[in-house]
Parts: C-alpha cells; structure tokens; sequence
C-alpha cells in the first residue's frame, strides 16, 4: 500500500494503483479521454495533468505515473499531488485549447451531442474563443463496416478504439497511420471490420468520431428514456440499457455488469433493435382455407378450442423457445398440467440436458468472472465467439494474464486467442477421458481446471454419453472440488437454463420437442422458431414477437411481447436468475405472453390461479424459490456429477460442430433486422473470401 | 508533409517475393530479435523491400506482415509512419533526395529545387516522363559542412552547384549514375577544409602561424556576390514590403510611441555576476 495525499486529503492506495486512481480514490475528478480502466494506458492525449509536489517543475499525466514513482518530502511526508491548482488548471486549458484547434464545431449536428466527453470537459477547461487563425485540419471520412460510422474530423486520437480491438476483441483491426497532423485512424484499406465486439468503440470513442451508423441522426440522448434491462440475445445476460422514444425502441448500450459483461456487449445485442420494428406480429391471425388471415382475439382462442376439444392430454404438446421469459414458460407449464399434458419440452435444439442430473450438469458453473481464476482450459464442441462473443473476451482476458494453456476439441476456428486443437470429435474426447495425451496432464495439474462445453456437442444423438464423457474427464482431473467446479456449460439460448429449473422437459411418457412436431395433434409454440417445420403435422398454435419460421406454418398465431417490451426473468448461462424491465408497450393488439396463455386458459375452461404478473410471480417463487434471489445464483451440487458420469454410453464418431452458424442470425427478433442481415451477408462474404 | 496512402491499385504489382539472396537475409534479420518479438524486423525488412523494388508495394506490405504474423494495418502504420519508405513509384535511375533544411537552404539548396523541377518534374515526388527520375525535398541528412547536398539512394552528392547537379541528373539518366563521383564535388575530402588541410600543416610541434587569409579574394570581390536569396519570404504579402516601416527599420518612431524612456534593461540595473555590488550570499552562476 501507497500513501500519499490528494489536494491535502491522505489517502492509502494499492501499489499498483496510477495517480489517477489514486486521485479518483480520494474523490477528486480528474478529466481524460485516452485513458480507460479496461484498456492498456496510452497517455497520449494528457488531459489528465496534475501537479505533483517535489517532481519536476511540470505537470504530470496521471493516468502513467504509477504512485509508487512519486518521491515523499525530505522529512518522509507522504508525497502530494494537487487536482485544482492554478498550474494544473493552466495546463488542462492547453491541452484543450489544442485539442479544439481542428476539433469542427459541428456539436448541433453531431450524434455524439450531449453525452460527448470532450463536450462536456470544454464546459471545465475550454475558452470561450479561439486563438487559432489558420485552416483546420480535414480528415477524409472512413468505411470501416456497417455498423460503425465515421466522421473522422472530430478524432482527438486518443487511440482507444485501436486499443480495444487489438487487446479486447483480439483482432487488429484498427491501427493509426500517418504521424503528427496527419494521423488518421482507420482499418486497413478500410475494409469492414469483422470483429463481433466492434460496436463498443462507438461507446469507446470520447468524441463523436465514431457513432453508432444505424442510430445516426435518429435521436438525441436527452429525449430518449432509459430502461435498464437484460439481453436474450446469447444466454449471457448481459446487462443492458434500452433507450425508447414513445413506444419505440431507439438504439441499445451495455451497463456495467462486472459479473457478466463487464461493460462490453456484442454487436447482436447492440444493433438489433430495428428487428424490434419490422416483421411483427400486431395482431391474431387463424389460417382459413389454407391462409393465416387476420383475426380477433376471440376468434383465434374460439379456433384453439375448437382445435382442443376432445384432445386427451398426451395428444397436446408444448415448446418454449429460445427468448421466452420464465414467468411465460411457467404459465405454459401450468397450463399443459391442467390440460394433462406430459408433453412439454424447452429444448428445441434437442440438448441432452436433463434437470434429473442435477443443476450442476446444466449450467455454467465456474461463473462468467470465474474465468479469470481458471489455470487451464478445455472447450469441448462450442465456439464462444460466436455462441457468446462477450465471454469470449472474458477468455481472452485471461489468456492476455498468460499461463492459461487452452485446448479445443470440435471445429477448428479462429477463437481470437492461440489454443491447442486436439482433435473433432468424440474420438478425441474419449481418449482424453482415458488420460492419455499431453493435455490431460496438463488439466490435471492445473488448480482449477476449466471444461466449457458447448451446444455442439450435445445437441447430437449421443449428447448424453458425451455430457457422461465430459463429467468423467472433470472427475478424472479433478476439475470439481470442494471450492472450484470446472464443469461448465455454455448456453445459446437464454431461455434454456429458466426452463430447465422449471422441469419444462417431457414428463413420464412425454415426448421431447422433434417427436412432437409430429406425433402431436394440438402443439403450443411458445416463441419456439429454431426447428425443421417442415415435416410438422399438428394444429400448431404459435405465440410469439415476429413473424419468423414458425410463423408461417402455424394454425393460429397469437401476437406476443418482444424481450423489451415486457418485465420478465431469465435465467443465464450461469445459473443466475436476471430480471429483464419493460421498456415499451407492444404493439398493436399484441399482448405479455404470461397473459394471452392466462386468458387462453379460462377459454379452455382450465382458469389459471393468477391474474397479474405479481400473483404469477408470487406462485411462482412459492413453488421455485431461487427464482425470487435476483443477481443471484443459487448453489447447485457439484456431487451428482458423479452419477452423471456413469451416464456414459456409445459416441457416435462425427465432429462436434457448432449450432450456431451464423451469428448474426440466430432468433427471430435478429432475423427481422436488416442491420443484421446485412452483417451476416458481409460475414459471409468474407468468410467465403478466407476460404479461397 | 502531407497524407501518405497507398499507390493506386493501377500501379500495385500483383505479389511480392524477396530475392532468394534478400530472403536469406530477412530471415538473418528476423533471427536476430527474441522469439516473439520477430515483429522488429519490420523496418528493416520494409525498407529492404523498397531497396528492391524501388518502392514500397501494397503487395510488399501484406508479404513482410504475413513473414512476421503481425496484421496487416500494424505494418501499414509503420510504413505511413516513415516518410523513408516511399509508398508510390519513384524514379527508376535517380530519386533525388534535396536536403532542405536550415544549412543547405542558405547555401542554395532552392536553386538545386529549381533545378530539379526543371528537369525532373515540377513537383515533388512525380517521375518525369519516362518514369527514370524523381525527386524530393528531405530533411537533413548530416552533411551541413558541405551544404547543399542531395542524397541519390544511400549515396551523398554534396557541395553541389546547380550546374554540376544538372550534371549528375544527366549522368544518371543515361544510366551512368555508378560513374559519378560520390561525396564533395569540389576540391575537398570528405568534410576537410576546401583546398587541403589548413590547420596543423607544419611537421613539427611549433605554435601554427596565423595562416594566409584563406579566401584570396578582395573585399570588393566579396562584396560583389550577391547575399543569398534563401531566407527571403517568397510572398506578395504587404507586410513582407521591404519598404514597411518596422521598430527595426524607423527605430526613432519607434522610441518615440514606447512608454519607457531610454533603455530599459540599462534602467532595471542588470549586474553582471562580477559586479562587485552584487548581494553577497548564494552562489555565482557558472
């Protein structure tokens, strides 16, 4: 520990802290704009001086000067630093008056207007006028992708956007060419860029040369409301901030959630708010004489009646989808038990995750954060940049810290960050299990070995003996003890794991999700989309957002709220139980999906015991307590694995392969926006262009 | 300076390879940084890219970052970085480096510009018509003893007239370049006193006389070189009129609207360190 004093306060800090911190730590507010607490220090835009007593006659930039540099007095006082002097205000104005010297003073048309950094410290440090009689420096705009827009007169090159792409997202793909006045930042060649995290250098950048290019010129910051709230996107959860205008959803930004996201989210998650807008479902549709057409509500649930009556329950199915919040797959759940329904199934991809093993066989349970403590890795079937491109940063966060050996089994791609690859399959898996090759040794000597496995490998038909493969090789290494369990499962869907603490999983004699499809005649979609319809031969009944796959073949639809537009809880990877706020109204006569399934019931003559969200919520956390621990996780066994493993059976000797093939396609509300569309077409583009 | 891009892709050679004699050297240059740390070599090897090929190709760029498994906007930095690295095709025989800086300039380096754009093209960093020569102005390259000089690839030319620079430009457009003489072209060696040595002559130890008055020429003949035109603003501007009355030129109007009579520094009774009226304590400045 540091000692030393701020503006005359005392104050004891960590060695490693910078004097910014430390001034930060003692409450004096120190203005920046290259420094960032998640990237490397650059120190190059020197915003930060402060005036250090016994140091050279010259102010210093915190944000490099690490405490431990600082000299005490000759009598051993604790050395100073000074925030507020005359000196220090005296060379902030400079910087800043050089900074605005070829900053264009376009702030009314500027996207950035309002919650702009060097906006608002021109407001502490600037001058009113400006000394400066020549031209000002013009600087030609670049493309760097679709989602990225520049205007690359306002860059003050802090660098920050380089720096978080080359350490954060693991790519370099923005650099700073040219020097002095003709420094410019661009791609290379400005080709796009392809990184699935870039959207966060529009929330990087201080000034307004990057912005957001779908959110360009639609709205300003003041006049939109901010609903903090969760993403379905990936099954991470992130934390995010819905901004809206009325009823419409304007654009999305990250919170700070240091257990899951930190305060990055993917780019799936940031620009996927024009699909909230376009393929909607607005109202009831039943298909009359081969073609869904328009309905009321009292139609739709006459013609579900209808499609019911006589049924007995194994005749009737149900599956959740991916995106759907717990509250509406326990109405669900509620509902098919009342109408005697064993068929009920949330796994639509087939995953061989089974609540009877135990919550420790079905969620991610080291923790998102718990990465950083892991000494060795080994990813079985999944690609984490693609199925969750923000814990992929959080992988390589701790491969950045050094002395994380990875290791891959399934297809091999680039994961932004050196592994081993072993091998495709099952094969390699099952000679890992038997100790035999290098990496064995090497997780077994790690302290807290960490196994990831993906949807890939267990959404095949010998997922259960692969999951038993899996839970032996942890046991084997010792990946679970007491303090550590290294056995983690990586969700796609952020539905999964709600619906898997619900037991939405055919009951005794019930049928999973693709023997419903067809061995069904009366079959709930709730949101559920990811399936092959094509063979499908029940009276389907979607409820759901978009207009999407499951849309198109179904008997009646009935129009349902998307993820920000209604209060709602998921559950993520982790295990931990979010709750998602409300952050505009549905529209049209589309209605909460706990709702229609409650109003649907009392038609069916099966009256749900519930008629708000609260009561809802209250039977639910009666039944399923853990649901009620917000932000929490509540701890699941890590002894049942041991039964797990004896699950073993014969593996198939195909590749793991990843179910997410496109990342920028993977749900309904992502389907209907063009912004992703066009990121997938770009992808692909350039994906077809690295395979040639 | 200006911004610095990549050549139209027009001119940009489809690939790039080292010469085998090159890749041998490139891989002696890599081996000589730490593993990991082979990225280093990314100057030299770029610049041993334009050494042959002339220039630094779009194509070269991707080839050297590829060898060292770097991406490739971290080796278009470095190579927009340095104005060394000439990113658009230069002249074949001669790219005529004219130093610019302080020194050259006072003695004449713009006539040497003058020629140049005469000759070559009339702006910098153009090939003239055939494409064997260009030319541009550098900054200092370490030979002000023997200003002006230009530098033609690694080689000086140096205590250079117009004239003989127009000489060497033809020399080197012929393809004759290897033939002229390198260094001090006149009656110099290497950066020695014009003419011989001129201190330090005697063979013995004796205290050197004053020597001879070097130059033999009469004041009048002095007098009669025109000064150099090199400092001289070349602007039209009103307030470069040499006819303006300044404080340096009217230095009695000038008195007349100060405040301060007389002279000020006289008045404030500067001491000099020796001054024996000076307070006494604390130390002289040395």
């Amino acid at each position: 520990m540091a000692i030393l004093k701020v503006d005359g306060q005392e104050i004891e800090v960590p060695d490693h802290f910078t004097l910014l911190q430390a001034c930060e730590a003692a409450g004096a507010e120190v203005p920046r704009f290259c420094f960032h607490e998640r990237l490397s220090v650059a120190g190059n835009c020197r915003m930060c001086l402060v005036e250090v007593k016994g140091g050279p006659p010259k102010p210093a930039a915190s944000c490099a000067m690490s405490v431990r540099d600082l000299r005490p007095g000759p009598n051993g006082e604790a050395p100073e630093v000074f925030t507020t002097t005359p000196m220090v205000k005296k060379a902030r104005e400079g910087v800043m008056e050089f900074l605005l010297i070829n900053h264009p003073l376009d702030c009314p048309i500027c996207d950035q207007g309002g919650e702009c950094d060097l906006q608002d410290q021109a407001m502490a440090f600037g001058i009113d006028s400006s000394r400066y009689q020549e031209n000002k420096r013009a600087v030609e705009d670049k493309y760097i992708g679709p989602l990225v827009k520049t205007i690359m007169n306002r860059c003050i090159h802090c660098t920050r956007c380089v720096r978080f792409t080359t350490e954060v997202a693991g790519i370099s793909e923005l650099g700073l060419i040219g020097r002095g006045e003709d420094a410019e930042i661009t791609t290379y060649l400005e080709q796009a860029m392809t990184s699935e995290l870039q959207g966060n250098v529009v929330d990087l950048c201080p000034v307004g040369a990057l912005t957001s290019k779908p959110f360009a010129f639609t709205a300003r910051p003041w006049e939109l409301n901010k609903t903090e709230s969760i993403d379905v996107m990936d099954a991470l959860g992130s934390a995010i901030r819905v901004d809206t205008r009325g009823r419409e959803v304007m654009r999305v930004l990250p919170r700070v959630n240091e257990d899951i996201n930190e305060e990055w989210i993917s780019d799936k998650t940031r620009y996927i708010w024009d699909g909230l807008k376009t393929q909607r479902l607005d109202r009831p549709y039943v298909r009359k004489d081969g073609r869904l057409q328009a309905a009321t509500w009292a139609e739709a649930f006459g013609a579900i009646k209808a499609a019911v009556a006589g049924k007995t329950g194994d005749r009737i199915g149900a599956i959740a989808g991916d995106l759907a919040s717990v509250e509406e797959i326990y109405a669900l759940r509620e509902l098919m038990t009342s109408l005697g329904s064993p068929n009920i199934d949330c796994r639509q991809d087939g995953t061989a995750l089974h609540p009877s093993f135990g919550r420790a066989s079905y969620v991610f349970n080291p923790t998102i954060a718990g990465i950083e403590q892991a000494d060795a890795l080994l990813i079985i079937g999944a690609n984490p940049r693609i199925e969750a491109a923000v814990l992929n940063a959080r992988i390589r966060k701790r491969w950045r810290m050094g002395g994380f050996p990875i290791a891959l089994i399934g297809e091999r791609s680039d994961l932004r960050y050196d592994y081993e690859y072993l091998g495709a399959g099952p094969e390699t898996l099952a000679e890992l299990v038997d100790g035999k090759g290098s990496f064995f040794a090497t997780l077994k000597q790690a302290k807290n070995p960490l196994i990831i496995i993906g949807q890939g490998a267990l959404t095949r038909a010998d997922g259960l003996a692969v999951l038993g493969n899996v839970a032996k090789l942890a046991g084997a290494v010792g990946a679970v003890t007491a303090e550590w369990n290294g056995l983690a499962v990586l969700h796609t869907a952020a539905a999964r794991v709600g619906g898997l603490d619900l037991g939405f999983v055919p009951a005794e004699g019930g049928k999973a999700a693709a023997e419903m499809l067809t061995e069904t005649e009366v079959l709930f979609l709730l949101g559920a989309d990811e399936m092959d319809f094509s063979k499908k031969t029940a009276f389907t009944v979607y409820i759901g957002s978009h207009g999407d796959n499951a849309a198109h073949v179904a008997d009646v639809i009935l129009p349902g709220a998307a993820y920000t537009e209604k209060s709602g809880t998921w559950v993520n990877t982790e295990g931990r139980v979010q709750m998602g706020n409300r952050a505009g109204f549905a529209p049209g006569e589309a209605r909460e999906d706990w709702a229609i399934l409650r109003a649907l019931s009392d038609v069916l003559g099966k009256k749900l015991p519930f008629d708000s969200l609260a009561q809802l919520r209250a039977r639910l956390y009666a039944q399923h307590p853990h649901f009620a621990d917000i932000n929490e996780i509540a701890a699941s066994e890590g002894g049942d694995l041991g039964a797990l493993a004896k699950k073993g059976g014969k593996m198939a000797t195909s590749g793991f392969a990843s179910p997410v093939k496109d990342f920028y396609l993977t749900n309904p509300v992502a389907r209907a926006s063009a912004v992703m569309a066009e990121c997938s077409a770009l992808a692909r583009n350039n994906f077809k262009a690295a395979a040639e | 300076m200006s911004v610095r891009r990549l050549a139209d892709e027009a001119v940009q050679p489809a690939s790039f390879a080292f010469s085998p004699e090159n890749a041998a050297w490139a891989e002696a240059t890599i081996n000589k940084y730490p593993k990991g740390r082979e990225q280093s070599a990314v100057i030299p090897l770029l610049m041993r890219a334009q050494e042959q090929d002339g220039w630094v190709t779009k194509a070269a760029i991707e080839a050297i970052a590829d060898m060292l498994g770097m991406a490739y906007i971290r080796a278009l930095e470095v190579a927009t970085f340095y104005t060394q690295f000439q990113l658009k095709p230069v002249g074949t025989r001669a790219h005529v480096q004219v130093c610019g800086t302080t020194p050259c300039m006072l003695r004449g380096a713009e006539e040497l510009m003058d020629v140049c754009k005469r000759r070559i093209h009339a702006e910098p960093l153009q090939t003239n018509e055939d494409g064997t020569l260009s030319w541009e102005e550098v900054e200092c390259q370490g030979a002000c003893v023997n200003a002006p000089m230009v530098m033609i690839f690694k080689d000086a030319y140096e205590d250079l007239t117009p004239a003989r620079l127009e000489e060497i430009i033809d020399q080197f457009q012929a393809g004759r370049g290897a033939k002229v003489k390198r260094g001090p072209q006149i009656d110099r060696i290497l950066s020695a006193p014009e003419g011989g040595p001129t201190t330090l002559n005697g063979a013995d130890a004796e205290p050197a006389k004053p020597s001879a008055p070097r130059s033999k020429k009469t004041p009048d003949e002095a007098a009669s070189i025109p000064p150099s035109k090199a400092a001289r603003a070349k602007t039209a501007a009103a307030e470069t009129d040499p006819s303006l009355k300044t404080p340096a030129t009217a230095k009695a109007e000038a008195a007349a609207n100060t405040k301060v009579k007389g002279n000020a520094r006289d008045e404030a009774g500067a001491k000099s360190p020796d001054d024996k009226s000076r307070p006494t304590g604390g130390k002289k400045p040395r």
